[in-house]
């Protein structure tokens, strides 16, 4: 081992460890922000570089990608591996979990028969400490030969005593590093490395480590022996002996009892250092498991758990939406009164578009107290540890449509019980080790039902299924399901068909009471994600769909003829207060806008303010900013102030139903209107007319605003005070627009691709734009072939709406049930026999 | 040598499936190679280790097992190809 002379003034340090060692914490607290981040030579691995000086030795700090073990498996792996060999760093940080040592040790081994100086950081030593475990670190580091440093790399604790270690590391010259024996091994492993020093490789590589790594079979290491000695050469002929006559020897896999042999030392070593005071614990996390995970009562809690988080989050969590909605419904006035005021027919593009951009986000702030609480309560499932057993109950389930136990936390965030969002689902499905079955639950989290697509749901429900309300909820909360079962179960028996899949082998950690920081922290982290979501993709996308239904616009004709019904409307209004001492006050156009601007602007107020405290309270706000109208907006016995407060209310509503008009005239004639009537030839297969492909079309943006786009396109009546829902349906019935059609249009809409936003978090997380429009395009597909199928199949049958939506749903949960059970297609692991081994 | 092989004889040796919960056996081998392999080894799933099964998932699979005082859940397709003597 060579000393690193004092001169030399930059170090090169390694960090390297396992994942969620808090080895990125590490990194930072050393480096604090002189980082750099670059690409390992040839593949997409983030090489993150920092530099510190400490007592004048300036220290290079590599982060090497976190990898549990230096085999030659995955790319990480590799790349770690590369750097220790070849890079030949100065000395390396292994950055060790204090809380599971012995398995961070395993890591520690292999670095140290690298013969890399190696200092231990003991990080996460307050986890440790909370958990009852005490480490005798003098004793850890005379078992190991090396310096071991406790860190709490959050918290910065243990900088210096780190930076000191690894000087002083650097500077011995004399190291007395434990080196691991594997027993009668040792022999040969002693007689590789002679071999491996004569053959002239010791130079380029460790000569011990080399020796165990052909010893062991690795197939990397063969590789570089091969390249430099050529094929068929002595030395890995005489690893391949050697390997061969102890297998004979001892019915044993020279690979496996070496890791026998380095789990036995680590065993060793943990047991002298490591103190656990609170074992008992184990026992209390028994006890929760052996009923939580007891064959009858584990579904029960888990239908409970999943019942609870609805009742609190989704239902509880509507409540406090009341509260919520009045700041936003300011913040929409606020922006009003900063934007130019509105025309009497129409507005300046910079009004309409201001509030459309507004009415957009607001849409989705409004489920803010939902998602607070909602992914809480999932924080506190992670943190308690109870989701690690929810995907140990449902592996088996969903394994069989090829998807991953841990596939229900994504599921879960996007919403399988009516209520969610996929951008975090998407995000969530980090976590899940197989790659094949990560995709597809990626591919699918968007069939779930996220809090968009509600109002659209209750506005067709109420509208067409009112008297099934329930029954038509259900089948929609829960056909999605299936849906995305089925979907995941096909795309793992075809497009994903060759996609790497790993083994299903996941911890169960202990329970333990989650702390009220960490899951604010989490509920808050994800909640933001959410905002940003809003505050930029949804707004930009927003803009384009304005933009889109807004022009080319309609004809000069037309306008002129809407202006002249105004201008009727408007004489009228002046005959009928001419008498009164208001007229010549209003005789002028700008005034009388005026006038109507603020009692439109006073209604809305008075809507959104609730008891008689807040109406005097907003009475007086108006009287002292409009002292010379407010008697017109509120007729105290003023019999003139009262005929002007009469006629102007008539004025208003003609207004605004002109406005509607002119507003539906204009999407008839925008390009989004054009696409959708140039579409109806084909989707009136599946009984959609061109205002529903208009609000289909524009949801892409974000689902909330299908339900505004339809509000304006099902408009006559408004002005009568009707509901939207009666609206649509005195418009149904004249048109023939049945529960059918309402049904094929709903089930489109719960299969109907992802929202923009979504679409591009799965870009992010598959890596490959590729997948993304596979994302928009196959639901789209299925989508349609599903309403074709209610609606043309349904009227050829000559069925109703609830009776196709039985029909229906009776069909997709036999086909799940079907292919469920059906498992055949799936390439079953071949499993060996075990030999009968010594008889 | 033979003293070893003589051992093997007198050991069952049978799958990590092949147990009940409740029992407890020590980890012969693996018949898997690659990266598999690699991850039951990370995790714990150690040749020579003690493993006791705790019980199986409410539809039977996976697995619950104990090593030291890490609980792991893995499947029946992946414990078949752990070879383990009682």
């Amino acid at each position: 081992m060579v000393s690193v002379p004092v001169s030399k003034k930059t170090l090169c340090v390694g960090l390297a460890g396992q994942q969620n060692a808090g080895k990125s914490t590490v990194f930072n607290m050393l480096t604090g922000a002189n980082q750099h981040i670059a690409n390992y030579p040839g593949v997409t691995v983030d090489k993150k570089t920092g530099y510190c000086i400490y007592q004048g030795v300036r220290m290079e700090v590599v982060d090497l990608p976190g990898t549990y073990s230096l085999t030659s498996f995955s790319l990480e792996e590799r790349v770690a591996r590369d750097f220790l060999i070849h890079d030949k760093p100065d000395l390396i940080v292994n950055v060790v979990d204090a809380s599971t040592l012995k398995r961070g040790l395993y890591f520690t081994f292999q670095i140290m028969e690298m013969g890399l100086p190696v200092v231990l950081g003991l990080n996460m030593m307050d986890v440790a400490q909370k958990n009852g475990i005490t480490i005798d670190i003098p004793k850890l580091e005379h078992h190991l030969g090396i310096q071991a440093i406790p860190l709490i790399g959050r918290k910065r604790i243990g900088k210096k005593d780190l930076q000191d270690a690894i000087l002083a590391t650097a500077r011995q010259s004399e190291r007395s590093m434990l080196s691991i024996s594997y027993g009668e091994l040792d022999q040969d492993i002693y007689a590789l490395q002679q071999q491996v020093v004569e053959a002239g490789l010791s130079a380029t590589y460790p000569g011990r480590w080399l020796a165990i790594k052909l010893l062991e079979g690795d197939n990397e290491a063969e590789r570089i022996v091969n390249g430099a000695l050529g094929p068929d050469n002595q030395l890995v002929q005489s690893a391949r002996r050697a390997r061969t006559a102890f297998a004979d020897a001892h019915y044993m896999d020279v690979a496996d009892y070496m890791v026998g042999c380095r789990d036995k030392l680590a065993s060793t070593i943990v047991q002298s250092c490591v103190k656990e005071s609170r074992k008992d614990r184990v026992s209390l996390s028994d006890r929760i498991d052996m009923v939580v995970l007891n064959r009858l009562a584990a579904p029960i809690f888990l239908i409970a758990t999943v019942f609870l988080i609805y009742q609190l989050s989704i239902v509880k969590g509507y409540e406090l939406t009341q509260y919520w909605w009045p700041f936003l419904a300011k913040f929409r006035a606020l922006v009003a009164s900063v934007l130019p005021d509105a025309g009497m027919l129409e507005d300046s593009y910079l009004r309409s578009m201001g509030l459309w951009m507004v009415d957009s986000a607001n849409a989705l702030l409004n489920y803010i107290p939902i998602f607070l609480i909602l992914f809480s309560l999932i924080a506190i499932l992670e943190d308690s540890g109870y989701m690690a057993r929810i995907a140990f109950i449902l592996d088996k389930l969903l394994h069989s449509f090829g998807l991953h136990g841990q596939s229900t936390l994504p599921y879960i965030l996007g919403g399988v019980f009516a209520g969610g969002c996929a951008v975090p689902g998407v995000m969530a499905t980090k976590g899940i080790p197989d790659h094949r079955s990560r995709m597809a639950t990626i591919l699918t989290v968007p069939y779930m039902n996220c809090l968009a697509k509600i109002p659209f749901y209750t506005l067709l429900i109420n509208v067409f299924f009112a008297p099934y309300k329930s029954w038509a909820m259900l089948f929609l909360s829960t056909i999605t399901i299936f849906v995305a079962l089925l979907v995941a179960r096909l795309l793992t028996a075809t497009v994903l068909r060759t996609t790497e899949t790993a083994p299903f082998v996941m911890e169960l950690p202990r329970y333990h009471a989650p702390t009220l920081f960490g899951v604010g922290q989490r509920a808050i982290e994800r909640t933001w994600q959410y905002i940003k979501k809003v505050g930029t993709i949804v707004v930009a996308v927003s803009v384009c769909v304005f933009t889109l239904l807004q022009f080319p616009g309609i004809g000069q004709d037309r306008m002129a003829g809407f202006q002249q019904q105004m201008d009727e409307a408007v004489a009228k209004f002046r005959r009928d207060i001419q008498t009164g001492g208001y007229s010549s006050r209003l005789q002028d156009d700008e005034a009388l806008l005026r006038l109507i601007n603020v009692q439109s602007a006073y209604r809305a107020a008075r809507l959104s303010v609730g008891g008689a405290e807040g109406a005097r309270r907003l009475d007086a706000r108006y009287e002292t900013k409009y002292p010379e109208l407010f008697p017109l907006l509120k007729a105290r016995g003023d019999k003139d102030a009262g005929a002007v407060n009469r006629a102007l209310r008539q004025l208003s509503s003609k207004r605004e139903l002109l406005r509607r008009q002119i507003k539906e005239a204009q999407i008839e004639a925008s390009f989004l209107g054009m696409v959708g009537r140039s579409l109806e030839p084909l989707t009136h297969w599946a009984g959609f007319n061109w205002k529903i492909n208009v609000a289909i079309l524009s949801s892409f943006a974000a689902r909330e605003s299908s339900v505004a786009t339809i509000g304006v396109l099902y408009q006559q009546g408004a002005d009568e005070n009707k509901s939207l829902e009666e609206r649509m349906g005195s418009e149904a019935s004249g048109s023939n627009f049945t529960p059918l059609h309402a049904l094929a249009i709903m089930v489109f809409f719960a299969l109907y691709p992802p929202c923009l936003a979504t679409t591009i978090m799965i870009k992010v997380q598959t890596g490959s734009y590729k997948w993304m429009l596979f994302s928009i395009f196959f639901p789209t597909a299925l989508g349609f072939i599903a309403a074709v199928f209610i609606f043309t199949g349904g009227r050829a049958l000559g069925l109703s709406g609830i009776q196709m939506m039985a029909l229906f749903y009776a069909l997709v949960v036999l086909l799940t049930i079907f292919t469920g059970l059906f498992k055949s297609w799936r390439a079953q692991p071949h499993r060996i026999q075990v030999e009968p081994t010594a008889t | 040598m033979s003293r070893h092989r003589h051992q093997h004889g007198k050991r069952r040796c049978c799958r990590l499936t092949d147990l009940q919960p409740g029992e407890r056996a020590r980890i012969r081998c693996h018949h898997t190679q690659g990266a598999t392999r690699q991850r039951l080894l990370d995790l714990g799933f150690v040749p020579q280790v003690q493993v006791d099964v705790v019980r199986r998932a409410p539809l039977g699979d996976p697995i619950e097992c104990q090593i030291d005082t890490f609980k792991v859940a893995l499947r029946l397709a992946e414990a078949a190809l752990i070879e383990v003597e009682r």
